[in-house]
């Protein structure tokens, strides 16, 4: 199994956090993984994205054009990355602040509005786990027990505390992810 | 060079007024006649057999005239690029905090192309002792200008004078080194008489007992003649450094355990 | 007991240097390699190991801080980005000049000047051929995995002080950024017992140690090179490394290092699926260099691809090695872009095979 993600949103939005946590998981599950940043400018407010690969195998590239998943949350990663899916792929955005939804047939498309449930939470942080419990629910890759491993694993020790408000999150993302549109891969 | 004679009759260990120190080797100098270098090596050299620390040492050469000092002094020595010495010090110092480290630099070195490893290592507070020899000249390379080269005085590149509206101020590194919160001791000497000799002797010998206070940068200037690049004769350039360069760079101590002096 | 941790390629060099028990690191900071300083800072590595850590005033500080450091007998190092590595070069031809171990760690941007902090191999021959003044070389280590960035720590000092040179680390920012698994070998001691060339102290009865790359008998100093010449040709004999990828069958052969081998592991899979036998080298030393291996693999395939994010210098190396046994051909991306698998694929077929 190789599975080729990309993350991709708003710097601050805990793309690349969201990222690590996916590749922690994938260690806690004997996988070999990669997790590679856009960096530069660009981080400092504007647009962040992550490519995560988790495989059975030696992992040739680490950067990549086409993906099997990707993960979108804002409208400029949606013009950017729809067409970056591979045909049969998984597509999953937040609609918040989404103007022109994602279009293409050949794909599945899934929508979890992590924003609006984390603002209901009342804790704007945990955003990045909800969209998480989602990919995991429409992607059953990872053991969620990996993921909450994972999470223990990138979390310094002083935020150990936090750990109880992220699973419960990824938990509410597991629950609200909807299908929008579904082909068989 | 021939072998000389010895007069066995007067050569007895009961008339010795005079011996080379065991820290200097045998290696007959480079330096022209007259040079400060050679007093500057042998006060050096002195204090380190006198603080019995000959083990203890690893200096620093820098490029200039003195470039070649590790082949006079018995000691441990490293050979620095252009202006690096006191890069080579700091690091040194922070490997082996136990031992003597110092620097030997010339004007060229240590105030043009090594302004900022010199202001850095002694804003940094290393624990070193710089030794910078300042006949406000290029000896080696033939007598070009230097930073410290006065206002209208020749060089072969300031033929008609240092005209500093044309070719900037001559940088009085000393003076901006003592401002700085790292260094313990800075202080400006000479080797052209007896006395200076001694006076600079004690210099040298605090800058290294600093050492061991750990308190930052001991810094000792020495203003040298350099008769070959000023075409002088010895006497005459002794003479004109007295009447042109210590009116400009005075001696004495500019900072004494950390507190600037009046 | 090894330790399986997720990490970044510059926390990985920074991580295994403590480990090997790294003595010094002096450097100043540049993108994208200020994780390696970062992270330094971060561990306290004087607490863990007694390790020295200092933020130099520039580049050029830095690596004499590490010319005296290395003269001392200790094991220290540097890193830096492409235009910090050229403020170096001075320090590194007198390290090398001088026969001191250090190693140095480049972490490539694309250039030339400022150019971008994108990733690049453009600095192939300043790295590989020299970099500064006079004739010498450096140990060029090409890691291209998280793993190989720390293995290649405690490799690159291990060979510097094998031969008294210079080691580096050629690698780039997209190595550097990424975070992979990585293997961690135990924390070692620091040495104790220092080389009898240091500066340390002259001995009592022992002549005094001079770290020095200055000699003026013209004799001398060619004496001198030719030692340090032969010095490189030992090691052009013992310390060739690099790996293949299907290469047995390969009827082409992609030879690339580092992100571009990578890239090209990618490529040889869908030129594969195509039907095209493909095979991959990758040096893992650039100097020295496959020679040997490249010059069998030219006797085997019909033609070989240079797959580099530079405007062709390893290609150089490539085709001395072949001697123009089969055709060889060039394909690069520069200012920080990274080839995409497809296209280097596509090069393959137009450059070389229908070429």
């Amino acid at each position: 199994m190789t599975e080729e993600i990309i993350i991709a949103g708003f710097g601050g939005q805990g793309v690349l956090s969201m990222g690590k946590i996916l590749a922690y998981s994938g260690i806690m599950q004997d996988q070999e993984v990669s997790w590679m940043p856009s960096y530069g400018p660009e981080m400092r407010g504007g647009t962040a994205n992550v490519t995560v690969i988790l495989s059975d195998e030696r992992i040739s590239s680490p950067i990549l054009d086409k993906f099997d998943t990707a993960i979108i949350l804002n409208q400029q990663s949606m013009d950017k990355f729809e067409k970056s899916v591979k045909p049969g792929g998984m597509l999953i955005y937040d609609g918040n602040g989404i103007i022109r939804h994602p279009e293409r047939k050949d794909i599945s498309i899934c929508r979890v509005d992590a924003a609006e449930e984390a603002a209901k939470m009342e804790n704007t942080k945990v955003f990045n786990m909800i969209v998480l419990g989602g990919y995991l629910k429409v992607k059953p890759l990872v053991k969620l027990e990996n993921v909450i491993k994972g999470l223990k694993e990138s979390l310094p020790e002083r935020h150990h505390a936090l750990l109880p408000m992220n699973e419960k999150a990824i938990k509410r993302g597991l629950e609200i992810v909807q299908k929008i549109h579904e082909v068989n891969s | 060079m021939a072998e000389q004679t010895v007069n066995k009759d007067i050569a007895k260990e009961e008339n010795l007024v005079f011996k080379k120190t065991s820290v200097l080797t045998d290696k007959v100098m480079h330096y022209c006649p007259g040079c400060g270098h050679g007093t500057a090596h042998r006060l050096i050299a002195e204090v380190i057999e006198e603080m019995n620390i000959q083990s203890e040492c690893i200096g620093i050469t820098p490029v200039g005239c003195s470039v070649l000092m590790y082949n006079y002094l018995d000691v441990d020595m490293q050979e620095a690029a252009h202006g690096r010495a006191p890069a080579l010090a700091t690091a040194v110092k922070r490997l082996m905090p136990e031992k003597f480290v110092f620097t030997y630099q010339g004007d060229g070195d240590l105030a043009a192309i090594g302004t900022a490893e010199t202001i850095h290592a002694a804003n940094r507070g290393e624990n070193i002792t710089i030794f910078f020899i300042n006949n406000g000249i290029y000896g080696m390379t033939g007598g070009q200008m230097a930073p410290t080269t006065l206002p209208n005085m020749k060089s072969s590149t300031s033929p008609y004078g240092r005209d500093v509206k044309m070719m900037g101020n001559p940088l009085k590194m000393t003076e901006l080194v003592a401002q700085l919160p790292g260094t313990y001791y800075v202080t400006r000497q000479a080797v052209h008489t007896p006395k200076d000799v001694r006076k600079a002797k004690k210099a040298i010998r605090k800058a290294f007992e600093n050492q061991k206070l750990e308190r930052g940068l001991s810094l000792v200037e020495i203003v040298s003649n350099c008769n070959s690049g000023w075409k002088m004769t010895p006497l005459q350039a002794n003479e004109w450094m007295v009447e042109n360069m210590f009116p400009f760079y005075p001696m004495g101590d500019l900072k004494v355990d950390g507190e600037m002096v009046k | 007991m090894k330790e399986l941790k997720l990490m970044k390629g510059n926390e990985a060099i920074a991580e295994a240097a403590i480990r090997a028990g790294a003595d010094a690191y002096f450097g100043y900071p540049i993108t994208p390699q200020s994780e390696v300083l970062e992270y330094l800072m971060a561990e306290k590595p004087h607490e863990r190991t007694g390790m020295v850590v200092l933020q130099a005033e520039s580049e050029v500080a830095a690596i004499n801080m590490v010319y005296g450091g290395a003269a001392c007998g200790r094991k220290v190092f540097t890193s830096s980005s492409s235009p910090g590595i050229s403020l170096k070069q001075e320090g590194i031809s007198y390290i090398a000049g001088s026969e001191l171990p250090c190693l140095i760690v480049n972490v490539v941007r694309g250039g030339p000047g400022l150019g971008t902090i994108q990733p690049s191999q453009s600095d192939y021959f300043q790295a590989t051929k020299g970099g500064g003044h006079g004739d010498y070389r450096l140990i060029v280590l090409a890691p291209s995995s998280v793993q190989e960035m720390a293995d290649f720590v405690k490799l690159g000092f291990d060979l510097a002080f094998k031969y008294r040179n210079p080691a580096m680390i050629l690698t780039d920012g997209a190595i550097g950024q990424m975070m992979e698994k990585v293997w961690l070998e135990e924390q070692q001691p620091r040495m104790t017992e220092f080389p009898e060339w240091a500066t340390t102290g002259k001995k009592p009865g022992k002549e005094r140690n001079i770290i020095t790359s200055l000699d003026l008998d013209s004799a001398m100093q060619e004496k001198f090179n030719l030692k340090i010449q032969e010095k490189y040709r030992e090691m052009e004999e013992n310390e060739v490394r690099y790996e293949t990828f299907e290469c047995d069958d390969a009827e082409y052969l992609l030879v690339a290092y580092g992100t571009s081998a990578r890239i090209c592991q990618k490529s040889v899979q869908l030129a594969r699926e195509k039907g095209i036998k493909v095979g991959l080298l990758r040096p893992q030393t650039l100097f020295p260099f496959p020679k040997k291996k490249i010059s069998e693999m030219a006797s085997q395939v019909k033609g070989i691809l240079s797959v580099e994010m530079s405007a062709g210098q390893m290609v150089e190396d490539i085709k001395l090695s072949v001697e123009g046994k089969v055709k060889v051909g060039h394909f690069g991306r520069m200012g920080g872009i990274i080839h995409s698998a497809e296209e280097i694929v596509t090069a393959l077929e137009q450059k070389i095979i229908g070429g």
